[in-house]
């Protein structure tokens, strides 16, 4: 409607079916489907056989997972120095690959929590393996800060104990805050996930066909029976658990920008940086959580339950946290300029000119500030190719942005004489590669066994889940049932 | 007593019935959870908040004695010359967040389980081969026999004239 509409207008257009129609929701499980048909299909994917694909990504993933883990072990083994660190630049690829690994996790966080307390229900059909890619990138994200201290029989020193000296570690440091933030992180995420498994493990145990799989799921499924009584509080427990963990997940990357911030290098040493991380950790974790589910809605035929309004959502969520991220990385350079700091000042044009200039023009510009742009568009957001070109372009570009601000502020610093440059060996860079292979793994494990999709909660948002529902033609058992399973 | 319902709309205006009608030991079944059916069922909020504010108070109590003690009391460090007075407390303001966080969800976790009285890998119920349902499409509500209103007859009207169908009395083993 233009700018002269006027009342009686508006009327009748409220009036005329061709604008109600216009202005109808659109159903958040498309095709009519009804809840068997939603168990069948998600249950179907565990039950059916594995599917060749699937053996044959396994047996990739495995491969390079194994390839990951003897880099690990060589440079367990052999020390620190395999990886490319030295003086200027302690901190590169490990810590790079830490903060990537941990800001996507953020984003299944996202959609459990924080969409589940501002009630967009379009998250039940993303939200389980949106929490399964969180916990599997904080795994991958938690080897890092693991094996870089070098002598890794000696982590325990993370740990509130007091040493053999009786030295307690300092409270007051990020580093320890840091080991508090992830694994509490981690160990609240598995709750939030395992409570939101509970009634899905047990519409697998009551469809399991044979006796081990019914004593697995059951055993895990804790003797679930769906009564009222225990929904009563199943619900307060998500609630609460989801009040958790929104701050909770705001916190975990604050506190990770606060290993930078509180230090005195340029470009590092800025009171942006936690919501700055936030944004970009949301950002990234995003584009990763699309990279996972648009093939694997295409291969396990979910396109009713993923629909393309689902995508839209999430590829307005990354149009706007993208531009959160692309405001900070200007405001880094106004701050810059406007601080009159001479280190700050050649930090940036450093950014931009000095030897990782590449990284800044491909990694920040082009694949954080440019592609996302294409998201303002309604046509772009709808075709699924441009979506997974953009999303593809987000995860490189986090990982170049992790790379510009670490090493990039430690390669140039206060003095000429300590300037160097950071060459990555191939330990280092098989040991990434490797994290992928044990991503890719877990996740292709977890599709495999347990249900991707929670059943139970895209079931709520059918319309026949309203109490006060009635259908034209009444009351249907056997539309709604699947009664050869009977 | 149990019986099968059609829809979630059949089995939220059958546990109104039922509540109307006094009975105290019984439940329904439903494979997601129904919205207003603890008012139906004449249950209240859950209390579950309780525990889990206890929860959280132990791990705000839990992280102050571990930064205080260990930094002021035990073996104060002196980084960079900074104070460790006091007046640093916001230095563990973090940790603190934390757990709390963290005690709070697993006091939530698991007063959860045990308030539903989980984990109970066998109950009677599930000797009826239709309630392998209830996690599918099914829509259950059983009256106990243990109900001081039970009578078989008396269930059994009241189910059959809410709409319930496949009428069992489902046996103890």
């Amino acid at each position: 409607m233009n700018g002269t509409t006027t009342v009686p207008d508006l009327i009748e257009a409220e009036a005329s079916p061709s604008v109600e129609q216009r202005l109808k929701r659109v159903p958040l499980v498309l095709n009519k489907r009804n809840f068997n048909w939603i168990t069948e299909r998600i249950a179907g994917v565990n039950e059916g056989p594995a599917p060749r694909w699937w053996w044959v990504s396994f047996a990739i993933s495995a491969m390079v997972a194994g390839i990951g883990m003897f880099c690990l072990g060589y440079q367990i083994s052999t020390g620190v120095g395999t990886w490319g660190l030295n003086h200027p630049v302690g901190w590169a690829w490990d810590i790079t690959n830490f903060v990537f690994w941990i800001g996507i996790g953020h984003a299944g966080t996202l959609i459990s929590a924080i969409l589940f307390l501002l009630r967009q229900k379009w998250r039940t059909s993303i939200n389980r393996s949106a929490e399964a890619m969180t916990l599997f990138a904080v795994i991958c994200a938690a080897i890092f800060p693991g094996v870089h201290v070098g002598r890794v029989w000696m982590a325990w020193f993370m740990a509130p104990l007091p040493n053999n000296y009786g030295i307690w570690p300092n409270f007051r440091s990020p580093l320890l805050w840091d080991v508090f933030a992830v694994s509490t992180y981690f160990s609240v995420s598995v709750l939030f996930w395992y409570t939101g498994l509970i009634p899905d493990l047990a519409t697998l145990r009551d469809r399991a066909t044979n006796k081990i799989k019914k004593l697995l799921y059951g055993i895990f499924a804790v003797g679930w029976r769906g009564s009222n009584r225990n929904w009563r509080h199943y619900e307060m427990a998500y609630l609460l658990l989801a009040g958790l963990s929104t701050p909770l997940v705001l916190s975990v990357h604050s506190v990770v920008s606060f290993d930078f911030a509180t230090s005195v290098i340029p470009t590092w040493h800025t009171t942006i940086f936690p919501p700055y991380f936030v944004a970009g950790a949301i950002f990234g974790g995003f584009a990763m959580v699309l990279t996972l589910l648009v093939p694997a809605r295409a291969i396990y035929k979910l396109h009713d339950v993923i629909t393309p309004q689902h995508v839209d959502k999430m590829a307005k969520i990354i149009l706007l946290t993208g531009s959160i991220v692309s405001y900070a990385y200007a405001m880094e350079f106004f701050v810059a300029w406007y601080s009159g700091n001479q280190y700050e000042k050649y930090a940036f044009y450093n950014r931009i000119l000095g030897p990782y200039w590449w990284y800044w023009w491909v990694g920040m510009l082009f694949c954080n500030f440019l592609t996302p742009q294409l998201f303002w568009f309604k046509r772009f957001r709808f075709n699924i190719y441009v979506v997974y070109f953009v999303c593809m372009c987000v995860n490189a570009g986090m990982w170049f942005e992790r790379f510009i601000i670490i090493v990039g502020g430690l390669h140039r610093d206060f003095l000429p004489s300590s300037w160097g440059m950071f060459y990555p060996t191939w330990v280092d860079i098989w040991t990434f590669v490797g994290t992928f292979g044990i991503f890719l793994s877990l996740f292709l494990l977890f599709i495999r066994f347990l249900p991707m999709i929670a059943m139970s909660e895209v079931k709520i948002v059918l319309p026949e889940a309203d109490p006060h529902h009635t259908t034209p033609e009444g009351h249907h058992t056997v539309q709604a049932g699947g009664m050869e399973r009977t | 007593m149990a019986a099968e319902y059609a829809s979630a709309a059949a089995l939220y205006e059958a546990a109104k019935k039922v509540r109307d009608a006094g009975f105290k030991r019984w439940d329904v079944h439903s494979p997601f959870p129904i919205h207003g059916m603890d008012d139906a069922m004449g249950l209240g909020k859950s209390w579950l908040s309780a525990p889990v504010l206890i929860g959280g108070i132990t791990g705000l109590l839990t992280a102050a004695t571990l930064t205080f003690g260990p930094s002021w009391f035990i073996y104060p460090l002196v980084v960079h010359g900074k104070p460790y007075n006091w007046k640093t407390v916001p230095a563990f303001f973090p940790i603190m967040f934390e757990l709390t966080v963290l005690f709070s969800a697993f006091t939530c976790f698991f007063a959860m389980l045990i308030m539903n009285g989980l984990p109970r890998w066998y109950h009677p119920i599930f000797n009826w081969d239709r309630f392998a349902r209830a996690t599918n499409d099914g829509f259950f509500l059983v009256i106990e026999a243990r109900d001081p209103r039970f009578t078989e007859k008396e269930a059994r009207q009241l189910l059959e004239s809410t709409g319930g169908q496949h009428l069992t009395v489902v046996h103890e083993d």
